[in-house]
C-alpha cells in the first residue's frame, strides 16, 4: 500500500505538498506543532495515496519519503 | 639555456619565467601598465608547458579566478599594478579568510587614482596593512634586482604553501622594465600535497569546504586566533633583509626595491666623504625585519628613502621603539630620487645627529 | 518496502535554513539528484554565492568553495581551468548574478566556460530583507522601491536568458519554473541536460529558475506560487533560449 512518511522535524508547514497532491489528501495537522512551531503535514487519508510522489517533488525540505 | 647560464632579461619577464620554473601553471590577469609584459610572457609560455593562461575581464575577475584555482589546490598567480590591487582588495581578503595560498604581483605605479605610469612605492600601506577588509596579513616580498625578483618567486610560492597565506611581491615600474643578467633556477619538482583543497573528493575522503563565512562569533574568533598564531610563526621565522655597512653607521638608511638601489650609491658616496652611513634593506615588508633595526647599535638617526610620502617611516619608528629619530626623504609622482639628492639628505641628517 | 522517493545522496542530511515555501530547497534537491544520477559527486566542485543560498556549501555533498558576491563564475573558472575533468557548478540568485556579478556572468558565458550556472530568479533580494533586484518587475513593491518599481527612475528588469542567448559561447540557456509539479519535472530535465552538456564539453550552460520568495513578497507560500504564475512568467517566459545540442 503506497504511503508517505513526513519527517516532522523538517516540515515547515509550507503547504506545497498540500497543493501538489492530486488527491487532495494531505493536510496540515493543526492539532500538532513541531519544535520549530510549524504544523506538520499529514496524510489525512492513507487509503487514497497512489505513491505518485508529487508531494515529495514539491517539498523544499526533503521532509517526505514516498513508499511505493 | 641551462639553469646556470646568465641571461639578460627584463624584470617582468624574468618574474614570469621564474614562476613557471617554480611549478606555476595557472595565470589569470588583466593588462595594466607597467606590468603587461608579465601577462604577455605567460600567454606565450604557459600553453607550451601545458599550463593555462587566461586573460580575465577585469582584475576583479582575475583575483577570483585565483581564489578558485588556489582553493582547488594548484600553484596560481596574478599580476597587476597599483589600481588593479585596489580592485583585488575584496578578493585578497577572501583568499586570506579562506587560508588559500597564491602569488600576487604588484608592479607599482604612481597614484592615487589613475595617477601615472612611472614607478612609485605608494602601495606600501596597502600591501603591509592587509590589502583588504578584516584582520589578516599577507607576506610581502620586495626585490631590488631582477635576480632577486627571480629568487623570491619560488620563496613566495613555498611560503604561501607552507603557511597557507597569500603572498605579494611588491615590485615597481623601474624593476619591472629594467634588464639585468640573471641566473634562472632549476625547475621545481615535487610540489607539496594539499589535502584541504576543494578539487573533487573522489569518494575517498570527507568533502572539503573552502569558506570564509563563520556566522557564529566565537567560531570566527577562534579561526582568526589560529590564523594569527600562524602569522606569529611567520614573524618569528621569516623576516628577511640585507644590512649594508650598518655595524658602525651613525646614519642608517631604510629603503627597499628601486629606492634601495639609489641608496646604496648614496651610502657609498657618503662613506667616501667620511660619513659613517649604512642601510637596512627590508626584503620582507611583512613580516617587517624588526630585529635588523634593533641591531644598528651605533645609529644616531635613521632615514627612510621611499618613492612615496613616507609610508615606511612608522614601521622603522616602531622597530626602534621610537627611541631614535627617524627622518624621511622621498619623491612622488613617478619620480625616482637621484643618488645626489639622497646624499645631500644624508649629509644633512649626519650634520644634525652624528 | 522500497522507497520510491527519498533524499538524494548528494544532499547532506541536515535541515535547510530556507523559509517555508522557498523554492531553493526544491532546486538544491534537483541538482543533488542530478549529481547522483550522473555519478559525478566525487569529481564535482560547487561554488556557493552570496544571498539566501550563501549556506548552500552546507547542503551539497561535493567539495564546495564559497565565493564573494557576484564572483562565482570567476571562481568556477579558476577551478575548471585547474581541473578540466571536474564538474563545476555555481548556484546564484538574481543580485549575485545580474547586479554585482553581471560582468563575471557575461564573460564566463562568452568564453564558453564549461561550467553550469543555476540561476534562481525570485525578483527580489531575500537575504538582506527584500530590496529591489535587477529582475524586480515594473511596479513591484520592495523595501527599496516602496512605491513600486518606477522604470523612469530605476530602469527595466534584465531578462538574463534572452541576453545571454546572443553569445556564441553559451551552449544552453533555459528558463524553467518551480511553481508546480509539472514545472519542477521540467526544471529537473533542464538541470540534468545542463550538467550533461558540461560533461560533453559543449560550453557554458545556465538554467534560470523562476522562483518564489513568500517572505519578502509578503505572501503565503500558496499565494506566492500563484503570484509567480500571474506576474513573473508573463515577463520571464519559460522556454529554451539557446541549445547547441538541438542546433547540431
Amino acid at each position: 500500500m503506497p504511503t508517505i512518511i513526513v519527517d516532522d522535524t523538517r516540515c515547515k508547514g509550507c503547504e506545497m505538498c498540500v497543493i501538489a497532491c492530486p488527491r487532495k489528501i494531505i493536510v496540515l495537522d493543526k492539532s500538532a506543532m513541531n519544535g520549530k512551531g510549524y504544523h506538520p503535514a499529514r496524510l489525512a487519508d492513507p487509503s487514497g495515496c497512489t505513491g505518485c510522489g508529487s508531494c515529495a517533488l514539491m517539498c523544499p525540505d526533503v521532509a517526505i519519503t514516498v513508499i511505493a | 639555456m641551462t639553469a646556470s647560464e646568465k641571461v639578460l632579461m627584463k624584470g617582468n619577464e624574468a618574474l614570469a619565467e621564474a614562476a613557471i620554473l617554480a611549478g606555476c601553471r595557472h595565470f589569470f590577469g588583466y593588462p595594466i601598465t607597467p606590468q603587461t609584459e608579465v601577462a604577455a610572457y605567460m600567454s606565450k609560455r604557459l600553453p607550451k608547458v601545458g599550463g593555462c593562461y587566461l586573460q580575465a575581464e577585469s582584475e576583479v575577475a582575475s583575483v577570483n579566478m585565483v581564489l578558485g584555482a588556489g582553493a582547488a589546490g594548484v600553484r596560481v598567480m596574478t599580476s597587476t599594478s597599483s589600481p588593479g590591487v585596489s580592485l583585488m582588495a575584496e578578493g585578497i581578503s577572501y583568499i586570506a579568510g579562506c587560508d588559500v595560498p597564491c602569488l600576487i604581483i604588484n608592479v607599482q605605479r604612481a597614484g592615487p587614482g589613475l595617477g601615472g605610469i612611472q614607478p612609485a612605492q605608494g602601495d606600501y600601506w596597502q600591501a603591509t596593512r592587509g590589502c583588504g577588509h578584516g584582520d589578516f596579513r599577507l607576506i610581502v616580498l620586495a626585490p631590488s634586482t631582477v635576480q632577486e625578483m627571480v629568487d623570491l618567486v619560488s620563496v613566495a610560492f613555498d611560503l604561501g604553501d607552507r603557511y597557507r597565506v597569500p603572498v605579494m611581491i611588491l615590485s615597481d615600474g623601474l624593476l619591472g622594465q629594467m634588464m639585468e643578467p640573471v641566473v634562472l633556477p632549476e625547475p621545481q619538482g615535487g610540489l607539496p600535497p594539499k589535502p584541504w583543497a576543494a578539487c573533487g573528493h573522489g569518494g575517498a575522503r570527507e568533502r572539503n569546504v573552502v569558506n570564509s563565512l563563520y556566522i557564529e562569533p566565537p567560531e570566527l574568533e577562534e579561526i582568526i586566533a589560529r590564523r594569527f598564531d600562524r602569522y606569529a610563526g611567520i614573524e618569528a621565522s621569516e623576516q628577511r633583509c640585507e644590512s649594508y655597512l650598518t655595524e658602525d653607521a651613525d646614519v642608517v638608511l631604510a629603503a627597499y626595491g628601486a629606492s634601495a638601489r639609489v641608496c646604496r650609491s648614496a651610502v657609498d658616496a657618503a662613506r667616501g666623504k667620511g660619513i659613517r652611513a649604512g642601510m637596512v634593506r627590508p626584503i620582507t615588508l611583512w613580516p617587517f625585519p624588526v630585529s635588523a633595526f634593533g641591531q644598528c647599535k651605533a645609529a644616531k638617526a635613521f632615514l627612510t628613502v621611499e618613492m612615496s610620502t613616507g609610508q615606511m617611516v612608522e614601521d622603522v619608528r616602531l622597530a626602534v621603539n621610537c627611541g631614535r629619530p627617524v627622518e624621511f626623504f622621498g619623491r612622488t609622482g613617478g619620480i625616482v630620487p637621484s643618488p645626489a639628492e639622497v646624499l645631500a639628505r644624508i649629509e644633512d641628517v649626519a650634520g644634525r645627529y652624528a | 518496502m522500497p522507497a520510491r522517493f527519498e533524499r538524494p545522496k548528494a544532499l547532506v542530511d541536515v535541515p535547510m535554513h530556507y523559509c517555508p515555501g522557498c523554492t531553493h530547497g526544491i532546486i538544491h534537491r534537483l541538482v543533488a539528484e542530478t549529481l547522483d544520477e550522473l555519478g559525478c559527486e566525487g569529481r564535482t566542485v560547487g561554488i556557493a554565492s552570496v544571498g539566501c543560498s550563501v549556506f548552500s556549501y552546507k547542503y551539497f555533498g561535493c567539495d564546495m568553495i564559497q565565493a564573494p558576491h557576484g564572483r562565482a563564475p570567476a571562481v568556477a573558472t579558476g577551478v575548471k581551468r585547474s581541473f578540466p575533468g571536474d564538474v563545476v557548478f555555481t548556484y546564484q540568485g538574481d543580485g549575485d548574478l545580474a547586479a554585482i556579478g553581471t560582468a563575471e556572468t557575461v564573460h564566463a558565458a562568452t568564453r564558453g566556460e564549461n561550467i553550469t550556472v543555476i540561476f534562481i530568479n525570485n525578483a527580489i533580494y531575500g537575504m538582506t530583507g527584500g530590496q529591489m533586484a535587477p529582475t524586480t518587475l515594473p511596479g513591484q513593491i520592495t523595501q527599496t522601491s516602496p512605491y513600486g518599481r518606477d522604470v523612469r527612475e530605476a530602469g527595466y528588469p534584465i531578462r538574463v536568458c534572452e541576453m545571454l542567448s546572443t553569445l556564441d559561447g553559451v551552449a544552453l540557456a533555459q528558463r524553467v519554473s518551480a511553481d508546480s509539479v509539472k514545472e519542477v519535472r521540467n526544471a529537473k530535465k533542464a538541470i540534468r541536460k545542463a550538467f550533461e552538456y558540461q560533461i560533453a564539453g559543449r560550453g557554458f550552460t545556465l538554467v534560470e529558475v523562476v522562483s518564489a520568495c513568500p517572505t519578502n513578497w509578503g505572501m503565503s507560500p500558496r499565494d506566492s506560487l500563484q503570484w509567480l504564475r500571474d506576474n513573473m512568467i508573463p515577463y520571464y517566459p519559460l522556454g529554451v533560449y539557446k541549445d547547441k545540442g538541438a542546433e547540431e
